[in-house]
């Protein structure tokens, strides 16, 4: 039976890990390939890299560290920020990626998801989603039903959460599965790194509108948070940064937590070179 | 461990197909000689191939064919030499993918179909290999160890051979074939290089075996390593 996973998200900006909450006010939390091989050992499914280096030129320093992590975390490796075209996306797996996550570049150009998708296979092929939730108040409703019954939005956010788009985060969700991605990762940039539960309200209303897996993020706190990510949330994969980066929980409490919970996890540990 | 005197070495195909850097580095870190082969001369000296790769079929076979390498790899399966394809290279093993209607390798009667009735698609993650007979290649490892997949489609053996050939199964919706062995050609679906520890393990114990496939049974001094772990000799 397919386990669900597991994943230590490790922002990178400049060549180390960082972690801010709501995407800003950076934390220096150590170096990218070092923390990846201690995740491997702990026993992470799977690792992610998102460079949130602005400057262009950071996109070597990117690269090296990539492969250097490839080299030493026998698992795999998704990397995004900052992928804009197919050379982007080759260069990326060539350094030893096994998957990228595009976010703006994808929003502002849905067929790239498609090009990308066509060269390297929909399995490689992740579409990021930074989704904030609309507030919806009685009266002012725009689709006018109001109170109780009224359904959540979430509009999508890019730029590492600093732009507004006018799409909105389910809707996008189906149609970049349709036009090729493998994997949606999804973050509610309302949770993230306020430990106040991942959002699994915005995590039902996409897994129940797709078929391919879906990655949780924002807002993991507690084992019983990664619980609700799936059982809630329908989520495939749970990820989480700060929890992990400053040992507030091991990766194996949150397993363990899982598998009370009647949710199948691998168990074995894994290694590092 | 890596390039001592008398590693195995190994040519890890390259056609474009993405992320070589891991099974280069898995490879070496158990002890291989790792060369990477973008051409046929590149074979001239190997010892063993790995056909790793993700992906669909018919890009796969151009970018083969482009380097010249499809007939070498096939004259290399027909002389008996050591072939491990993962992923989608032992997807090119079958007669043709459902995928894009590619024609394959046709070396293993079959074609490469979607996972049918899959609760999710693609299939990604870490599932159970399921053994339907002892191999060398999962020496040491549990039934029904966790290995990680991805991948939307899979080859599917057909004939009277099928059932011989089938070393392990996995279920996602379905049951499908998640590794098969046929004399010197093995292949499997999972990323070992990308499994963990016991992915580390499964690729110590190609090694290990196509050691012994290279130098031949009846040869004088054992290819095999001391030790239960992963390593050359």
């Amino acid at each position: 039976m397919l386990r669900r996973r597991i994943i230590p998200c490790l922002d990178v900006a400049n060549g180390r890990v960082v972690k801010g909450t709501r995407f800003v006010d950076l934390v220096d939390e150590g170096d990218p390939p070092e923390l990846a091989a201690r995740y491997a050992d702990e026993g992470a499914d799977e690792l992610v890299f998102l460079d949130i280096t602005a400057a262009p030129e950071g996109r070597r320093t990117l690269l090296e560290i990539v492969e250097r992590t490839a080299r030493r975390a026998f698992i795999p490796l998704t990397v995004g920020g900052g992928v804009r075209t197919v050379r982007d996306m080759r260069d990326v797996l060539r350094a030893g990626a096994d998957k990228v996550s595009l976010n703006t570049a994808a929003a502002a150009d849905p067929s790239l998801v498609t090009r990308c998708a066509a060269r390297f296979g929909r399995q490689a092929v992740v579409v990021a989603i930074d989704a904030r939730r609309i507030e919806v108040t009685e009266g002012t409703d725009p689709g006018g039903r109001g109170g109780p019954d009224a359904r959540p939005r979430w509009e999508v956010l890019v730029k590492g959460g600093r732009e507004t788009t006018s799409l909105e985060a389910v809707e996008w969700a189906v149609r970049a599965a349709e036009l090729g991605a493998g994997e949606l990762l999804v973050t509610s940039i309302d949770r993230d790194g306020t430990q106040s539960g991942y959002d699994t309200e915005l995590l039902r209303a996409i897994t129940s509108r797709v078929t391919v897996p879906v990655i949780a993020s924002g807002g993991a706190a507690a084992p019983s948070d990664f619980v609700a990510a799936v059982r809630d949330g329908g989520a495939d994969a749970v990820l989480a940064a700060s929890i992990f980066h400053r040992r507030i929980h091991a990766i194996a409490d949150v397993k363990r937590a899982l598998q009370a919970a009647g949710i199948p996890v691998r168990t074995t540990q894994g290694v590092a070179a | 461990m890596s390039g001592a005197a008398g590693s195995l070495r190994v040519a890890v195909v390259d056609y474009g197909a993405g992320n070589l850097v891991s099974i280069e580095q898995a490879l070496t870190f158990v002890g291989a000689e790792v060369r990477v082969a973008t051409g046929p001369g590149d074979l001239a000296d190997a010892q063993a191939v790995v056909v790793p790769g993700v992906g669909a079929a018919a890009p796969a076979m151009r970018r083969l064919g482009r380097a010249g390498l499809v007939d070498p790899l096939l004259r290399w399966i027909a002389l008996g030499k050591p072939y491990l394809g993962i992923c989608l290279g032992l997807q090119l093993l079958f007669d043709g993918s459902d995928e894009d209607g590619a024609a394959t390798f046709g070396v293993i009667p079959g074609r490469t179909a979607l996972l049918e009735d899959a609760p999710t698609l693609p299939h990604i993650g870490w599932n159970q290999v399921e053994r339907r007979h002892e191999h060398a290649l999962f020496a040491g490892l549990a039934d029904a160890t966790d290995l990680y997949f991805v991948h939307s489609y899979a080859g599917r053996p057909e004939g009277p051979g099928a059932d011989a050939i089938t070393l392990a199964e996995t279920e996602h919706g379905r049951r499908f074939v998640s590794a098969v062995d046929r004399g010197n050609v093995l292949g499997v679906q999972f990323h070992p290089e990308r499994s963990g520890g016991a992915g580390v393990r499964l690729l110590g114990n190609f090694v290990r075996w196509a050691t012994a496939l290279a130098v031949g049974a009846g040869a004088e001094r054992s290819p095999v390593g001391a030790g239960g772990t992963a390593g050359g000799d």
